[in-house]
């Protein structure tokens, strides 16, 4: 019995009962070595095997030279994205079952390669507003991938009892009256900045000046939901060329989003708030 | 009093270890090198549930690990200002066997210094309306939810500002040394796929579970045994406090939201290699069965994902399920274990006391290399997590 040829991800061998493999054609590149390919690997898999399953095992036991950017393994950390037949993933959570006996796996577009399938991520983040919160309070729309809202009314309980934590060390809580007894809940921003959204964006291919769709989706989060920052700098960000009025609505970005972050629609919210939104800068309207 | 405040430090490790005490030597201005052969966090650090502890799931068996997590937390919450779901946890008793665990819990936690309050059936559902209906009791307490990665690029992203030299993708073959003296670590650099060789006055091995084969190198002996735990993310935010069971620590305890997810975990079990983790099916389907007597509605959630973690337990095998190894740390100087210096291994603990820790091992390093300088991390508020990426985003 050979141990290494156990598959990642869960037990070998299908319901018909023979090995299951896919063929997989990986990017590979290293700097100062001169151009790109592609290498291929047979690789063994289950019924839970992912395609980050799958890439880790290439490198545990055929390649240990396979680079390959991960860390949370639940599509939290938005580190492991990838193109998987030409399609935008997160390798962590993308089936290798719902995929053929070849699989083809490329860095993300858009993004400079450092090295194999590990984008360079400085230029996604240097595209964001520069003050984007991470923390929201709870129970805003979006709640749950399936669509459904799992926390009706979950914002904001009315209970008689002291906070266990002092208010003013809740991030959200800075103008807060101080004495209520209601727990108001906060929870992390949907957007995981895994720079799918990005990579799938026909704009941002020809048009490197764009600020692209999570950047957009941040910007428009911060009007929903200001945190500090003002309404009228988040507006004037996004009144430019580059900006908001980049986007052709190819809608790619909001196929391509893990985290339900619906970053078309807020791109659109944006321009409606520009054109017909009651800000005072006039300057801002079209 | 001597000071070397060129001296050069190589950790060898880029997960919540490594970071803390880059950060913490750095501030001490020491001039740090950090190398991990992946992504930063793509060990163990990146993979856990999410939970900022509060002490609370420690109080009642070991009191120490709860007064260093409660101490943590606040510090925690104070120098990552906006990385923290505050949203407190509830331990629920679902049965009438846990409430056994009520008295101690709530006594433990006293002792330890961590705020608890009593609820009522109906307060705790009130607070969390997905929880089981036939709750008995619950305890509410200050845990915390985080985004792993995102509180460690902080560390990161802090430590890379004030100078030092983070390389991930960089990985260490071999440990340098002579005559009983470890001057250094010859690497793999998986950017150019060239070899090298990094030089250091001091070397840190910050490898977590991977601790005992970087020791090996240097011939130093470290007694690892790595444990790893299933956990399972379910699609659907159905809490938005840190759900525990209130009973003894066990598989299956514990529900952590994380933006439209339910993180549930989890097992243990001991293995040898950490790079050989499997995810058994049935401990997926143990998470559905405990984490549904917390929340009914998790048993019919749609599976996101399923992983496994290695725990960096220090201690020897022979250990069945790695519960009964301490979640403490340790640190080897191995001038006094094995006769080699130079070189010093920190390993254990746990993502909350990542600052402690980090503290404890850079008065280590300090003392060896004759600097005196105080640690100042508990005072440092951290640069948001995207400074890691951009030095731009630093303001």
């Amino acid at each position: 019995m050979s141990e290494e040829k156990l598959p990642p991800g869960g037990p070998a061998v299908t319901q018909t009962g023979h090995e299951d493999t896919r063929r997989f054609r990986v990017y590979r590149y290293k700097r100062g070595d001169g151009g790109e390919r592609f290498d291929e690997f047979e690789v063994p898999v289950g019924p839970h095997t992912t395609v980050l399953d799958a890439l880790r095992w290439i490198k545990q036991h055929e390649d240990p030279s396979l680079a390959l950017r991960f860390s949370c393994l639940h599509a939290s950390c938005g580190t492991c994205g990838m193109q998987v037949d030409g399609h935008e993933e997160l390798a962590c959570v993308c089936s290798v079952q719902d995929h053929g006996e070849q699989i083809t796996v490329e860095p993300l577009a858009n993004l400079p390669v450092l090295t194999d399938l590990v984008v360079e991520m400085d230029g996604f983040f240097r595209r964001f507003p520069h003050e984007h919160p991470i923390i929201r309070s709870s129970g805003c729309p979006s709640e749950g991938e399936d669509g459904e809202a799992h926390l009706e009314g979950g914002h904001e309980v009315t209970l008689d009892l002291p906070s266990l934590v002092p208010l003013h060390h809740h991030p959200l809580h800075h103008h807060h009256r101080a004495a209520t007894p209601a727990v108001d809940f906060v929870r992390l921003e949907d957007c995981i900045e895994c720079g799918l959204c990005l990579s799938a964006c026909p704009v941002a291919a020809t048009s490197h000046d764009y600020v692209g769709p999570a950047a957009l989706a941040a910007a428009e989060r911060l009007l929903e939901e200001p945190r500090g920052v003002e309404r009228e700098d988040v507006l004037a960000w996004a009144n430019r060329p580059e900006g908001v009025w980049r986007c052709h609505v190819g809608l790619e970005c909001t196929r391509a989003c893990p985290a339900d972050a619906i970053p078309a629609e807020r791109i659109m919210a944006l321009r409606r708030e520009l054109m017909f939104g009651d800000s005072d800068d006039e300057e801002g309207k079209r | 009093m001597s000071t070397r405040h060129d001296a050069h430090v190589l950790i060898v490790g880029g997960g919540a270890t490594g970071g803390g005490l880059a950060h913490d030597l750095t501030l001490r201005g020491l001039r740090v090198t950090l190398l991990d052969r992946g992504e930063v966090t793509s060990g163990t650090s990146g993979r856990h549930h999410g939970l900022l502890h509060s002490g609370a799931r420690y109080a009642v068996g070991d009191r120490e690990a709860g007064v260093e997590c409660i101490r943590e937390n606040t510090i925690l919450k104070r120098i990552a200002p906006g990385t923290f779901e505050c949203n407190d946890g509830l331990f629920v008793a679902v049965c009438d066997e846990d409430l056994d665990y009520l008295e101690p819990l709530v006594e433990g936690c006293t002792g330890a210094g961590i705020p608890a309050q009593r609820l009522n059936a109906s307060e705790a559902l009130r607070l969390e309306p997905n929880l089981n209906p036939d709750l008995k009791v619950a305890v509410r307490v200050p845990d915390a939810t985080v985004d792993p990665m995102r509180l460690i690029l902080r560390f990161f992203a802090t430590a890379r500002h004030n100078g030092a030299d983070i390389r991930p993708y960089m990985e260490v073959i071999g440990l340098l040394a002579h005559d009983g003296v470890v001057t250094g670590a010859a690497v793999h650099d998986h950017v150019t796929g060239k070899e090298g060789e990094i030089h250091a006055d001091l070397v840190v091995n910050a490898a977590g579970p991977w601790s005992e084969q970087v020791a090996a190198m240097a011939g130093a002996k470290v007694p690892m045994t790595p444990s790893p735990g299933v956990l399972l993310a379910l699609r659907g935010r159905y809490c938005n406090m840190v759900i525990n069971r209130m009973h003894k620590s066990g598989d299956g305890d514990i529900v952590v939201p994380q933006r439209g997810l339910s993180i549930v975990g989890t097992t243990s079990w001991v293995v040898e290699d950490p790079d050989d983790l499997s995810v058994p099916e049935d401990h997926v389907e143990r998470m559905y069965a405990e984490g549904s007597k917390l929340i009914p509605a998790l048993r019919h959630a749609p599976r996101r994902a399923a992983w496994s973690a290695a725990r960096p337990l220090v201690g020897s095998a022979g250990a069945a399920s790695g519960r009964e190894l301490s979640r403490t740390f340790q640190t080897f100087d191995h001038a006094e274990q094995d006769g080699i210096d130079g070189f010093v291994t920190i390993t254990g603990g746990k993502a909350t006391t990542l600052r402690g820790m980090a503290e404890l091992c850079a008065d280590v390093v300090c003392r060896k290399l004759g600097i005196d300088e105080p640690c100042r991390t508990h005072e440092t508020v951290l640069l948001p997590h995207t400074a890691y990426y951009s030095e731009a985003l630093a303001a």
